[in-house]
């Protein structure tokens, strides 16, 4: 063994070659299957996609770095799952491109954050987190207010999107822009809006601002979809507890 | 400003008297230098351009015209559409303008004299040190202040640049990729025209490389303040940087691979294997876990080509192996030259360096999974990961124990010399880290400390307690092996930064082990009852003071990167007292005068 590898550590390329194939074994092994295996993620025939709205809302979410601070996946422990509810399955990030499951909570998981609180209460949580919970270290968010909303490519990013596989039709990629702009103008007509995206399409001035789409609309659109894109969870399954 | 008194310890620290050979000397294949020492330069004509024959000069502004043509275009593209892509169009054209200024200053000097080729190339080593102490007190500076921002949130201005998650991968990217990476070029540069006695095949890839890695760290950092990310921990630049990236590095590869080639040693040195995984596998990483889809060529945004679990394994096979092939085997390389060489020693053992680094390189691509245990990750990819994690305590034990026990016969070195006292805590923490991951990965400690702060506890004992460590140790070598002197401006002031770091660290890592701890047992406390004992809020409150307590220790370790620079400053400000040690020469190729 350390005779073969004295001739190696002797010829430079042999030695890269062997670094490449040892190392790539691993990922091998556990990733690939990940796409061939069919129980990996769970189906659900009735899973929702984000609408353009509320993509534009995960973009901000994003971009701002939320993830740093909250996760977005309840483990399958008792605490957990009574603290914020059903544990995450995969299928509900089916199709989030990237995943924003996170991997540090300084603030409490986000995952089925939709609907727990009203949006008047984001939209002031986010202006100024203190106002609403005093002992919050959370950042101010109060520009997302005073910053419209480019709705004009969103249909670039739908595109995008289908293409690396979130079925968007045709239609909702045309109509992206008007989308965005309906589901926060609750007065406006928005029945191709909830004829493109169903019934459970929520529509409503999230900023409580009927007059502008801002970033505000988007990211408490994005905050109050968390976990409900599909009901999957919500069938009721042994908890997994862990060994203390 | 001299520190004063603490019983000073020895001025010259062994080994550095001018008449014996330093470099070139045994490490553990049994060689000895005879080569003519290199022409001394006289101090100040450190003319980094003049140094460029006129094709490597022409070379370099033609790359420079590219990429500021590159930034116009992006500029203007952006500009149309209202995209952040003008703005980073703007940071490309003014870094290649800047780059462009500093070549035009020795553009036209005469071409530099053959002699050149009898000695090691250097000056983008030179370079990469003070660009790398650059980023560490960034990335720190601004590391610290994200640490007070948790304590006192209110103190972001109100403005979107200055919130925490867009600074908190400014600091992870200053001083992982800045500082780190910085380093890692500068360093692998040095040992493997050492090693294999040869010098760089040519003088303008390794400027290529250490500058153009230095556009992407500017163009990652620049971007999160601006909002452009991926998301992806520790790979957030958007898809126009990672392909600069993959383009940098390959010329890093091919650099490595010729440089080894001109070797006169049969045989290739072990640090030179790390340094090669280092750059392998973090082409491999890289390359797949950024695979993604932009949404038009004038736009900064795209999206990842996997979703959901697909991703999340993907993301930490990547995350853990950025840790174990960036931060660890990069890293080994830096430790398997500075170490023995420092301590006069040879490696205690050549077997043990084998095992190590074929364990570490194997082992550790499993490992990834460890990350998302009790997720909606496939159990049986779970399971692995455990159990490779657990296997991997093996080779990195061997690792570090072989370098400690290199240090055999030279502790009294160790006592006298804050510069290998460096090297040998890193190496030390670098066991302890090595400890501590495995026993987090096991699944019920995961269950306790995960999404807690004794991650972070975890991380900084690794990135502190061993990068940063080593690489202090390593230029505080370097530093005077490169400019020609004794020793460091003040071997006091490198004391101190010693204690400053090791103080820094500890409160660091102890304050986050309790926050860490403390919350992830207080999420999971009943009452009698049988409901859950604490709001999260409760939970969050108590971390105040550790808070607190963090910024302090990592206030510390800044203030001991910033002594670093004085006296990194003040080293090469100095003038040179030596001539060049004896032997520090590459070995003359066949040929009378090799053709470049």
């Amino acid at each position: 063994m350390f005779g073969t590898h004295y001739r190696i550590e002797r010829k430079s390329v042999v030695l890269a070659v062997a670094i490449m194939i040892v190392a790539s074994i691993g990922g091998l092994i556990e990733i690939a299957p990940l796409f061939t295996i069919d129980e990996t993620v769970e189906s659900d025939p009735h899973m929702r996609v984000y609408t353009p709205l509320e993509q534009a809302g995960r973009n901000i979410y994003m971009r701002e770095g939320c993830y740093a601070c909250h996760s977005q996946m309840i483990r399958t422990l008792r605490d957990e799952v009574e603290r914020y509810g059903p544990y995450s399955l995969a299928v509900e990030s089916k199709y989030d491109h990237p995943m924003l499951w996170g991997s540090k909570r300084t603030g409490p998981d986000l995952a089925r954050v939709g609907g727990k609180y009203s949006d008047q209460w984001h939209a002031a949580h986010l202006t100024n987190p203190r106002d609403v919970v005093p002992e919050s270290i959370m950042p101010r968010y109060s520009f997302l207010r005073a910053a419209p909303l480019h709705t004009a490519h969103l249909a670039d990013d739908l595109r995008a999107l289908r293409r690396v596989g979130v079925p968007y039709t045709d239609a909702m990629i045309q109509n992206a822009s008007a989308d965005a702009i309906a589901q926060a103008s609750p007065d406006d007509d928005t029945s191709g809006l909830v004829e493109r995206y169903g019934e459970a399409t929520q529509i409503r001035a999230f900023d409580g601002d009927q007059t502008a789409v801002t970033e505000m609309d988007a990211l408490v659109a994005y905050l109050q979809i968390l976990g409900k894109l599909s009901d999957a969870a919500q069938a009721p399954a042994p908890v997994q507890t862990a060994a203390r | 400003m001299r520190a004063a008194p603490p019983p000073l310890p020895p001025v010259s620290p062994p080994g550095f008297a001018p008449e014996q050979p330093v470099v070139g000397q045994n490490i553990y294949l049994n060689y000895v230098v005879y080569a003519k020492a290199r022409p001394n330069r006289a101090d100040g004509e450190w003319n980094v351009v003049a140094g460029l024959t006129v094709s490597e000069r022409q070379r370099a502004m033609g790359v420079l015209i590219l990429l500021a043509i590159l930034g116009m275009m992006m500029a203007a593209a952006g500009a149309g559409r209202g995209d952040p892509m003008q703005a980073h169009g703007f940071v490309v054209l003014l870094f290649a303008l800047g780059v462009m200024a500093v070549v035009l200053k020795g553009y036209f000097a005469p071409e530099p004299p053959v002699e050149r080729l009898a000695s090691y190339y250097d000056d983008p080593i030179k370079a990469g040190i003070i660009i790398a102490m650059v980023w560490a007190v960034f990335g720190m500076g601004v590391g610290d202040w994200v640490a007070w921002l948790l304590a006192f949130p209110d103190m972001t201005f109100d403005a979107a640049w200055a919130s925490f998650g867009r600074l908190r991968p400014v600091h992870t990217t200053g001083v992982i990729f800045g500082f780190g990476g910085s380093a890692l070029i500068a360093t692998s540069f040095h040992v493997v025209q050492r090693t294999s006695r040869a010098r760089l095949p040519d003088q303008f890839s390794p400027w290529f490389v250490l500058i153009g890695y230095n556009l992407f760290c500017v163009l990652a950092v620049s971007g999160y303040f601006l909002g452009i990310t991926q998301s992806k921990e520790y790979a957030e630049p958007e898809w126009y940087a990672d392909i600069w990236l993959v383009i940098v590095w390959v010329t890093y590869l091919l650099l490595y691979l010729r440089t080894l080639a001109r070797r006169k040693e049969p045989h290739i040195y072990v640090a030179n294997w790390y340094y090669l995984a280092f750059i392998l596998v973090v082409a491999i990483l890289h390359i797949v876990n950024n695979l993604a889809v932009p949404t038009s060529l004038a736009s900064v945004k795209s999206y990842s080509l996997f979703s959901g679990v697909q991703d999340a394994m993907t993301q930490w096979w990547y995350g853990h192996n950025a840790v174990a092939f960036f931060l660890t085997a990069g890293f080994l390389g830096m430790l398997y030259y500075y170490l023995p060489k420092r301590a006069e020693r040879p490696i205690y053992s050549y077997r043990m360096s084998i095992i190590g680094f074929w364990g570490i390189t194997f082992f550790y691509m499993w490992v990834g999974s460890h990350h998302l245990h009790y997720t909606a990750l496939p159990q049986w990819v779970q399971t692995l990961g455990v159990t490779f994690s657990l296997m991997l305590l093996i080779p990195s034990w061997i690792a570090a124990g072989n370098a400690l026990m290199t240090l055999n016969g030279a502790w009294h070195r160790v006592r006298d010399d804050a510069t290998l006292r460096f090297m040998m805590m890193a190496a030390v923490f670098y066991g302890l880290s090595t400890f501590e991951g495995s026993f987090m990965a096991i699944r019920p400690v995961n269950a306790l400390s995960h999404y807690t702060d004794w991650t972070v506890a975890h991380v900084h004992a690794g990135v502190l307690g061993w990068d940063a460590l080593i690489t202090f140790g390593a230029f505080y070598a370097l530093v005077p092996w490169l400019w020609k002197r004794e020793r460091m401006y003040s071997p006091a002031l490198v004391e101190v930064h010693f204690w400053l770091a090791m103080a820094g660290l500890l409160i660091y890592v102890f304050a986050m082990w309790n926050s860490g701890i403390i919350q992830g047992l207080m999420w999971r406390t009943y009452n009698e009852g049988g409901t859950l004992r604490y709001a999260f809020l409760d939970t969050m409150v108590a971390m105040h003071p550790y808070y607190i307590a963090r910024a302090i220790g990592g206030l510390f370790f800044l203030i001991g990167a910033l002594v670093a620079c004085y006296n990194i400053w003040m080293t090469i400000r100095h003038p040179a007292a030596t001539a060049a040690p004896a032997g520090d020469a590459p070995l003359p190729l066949p040929s009378p005068q090799p053709a470049e």
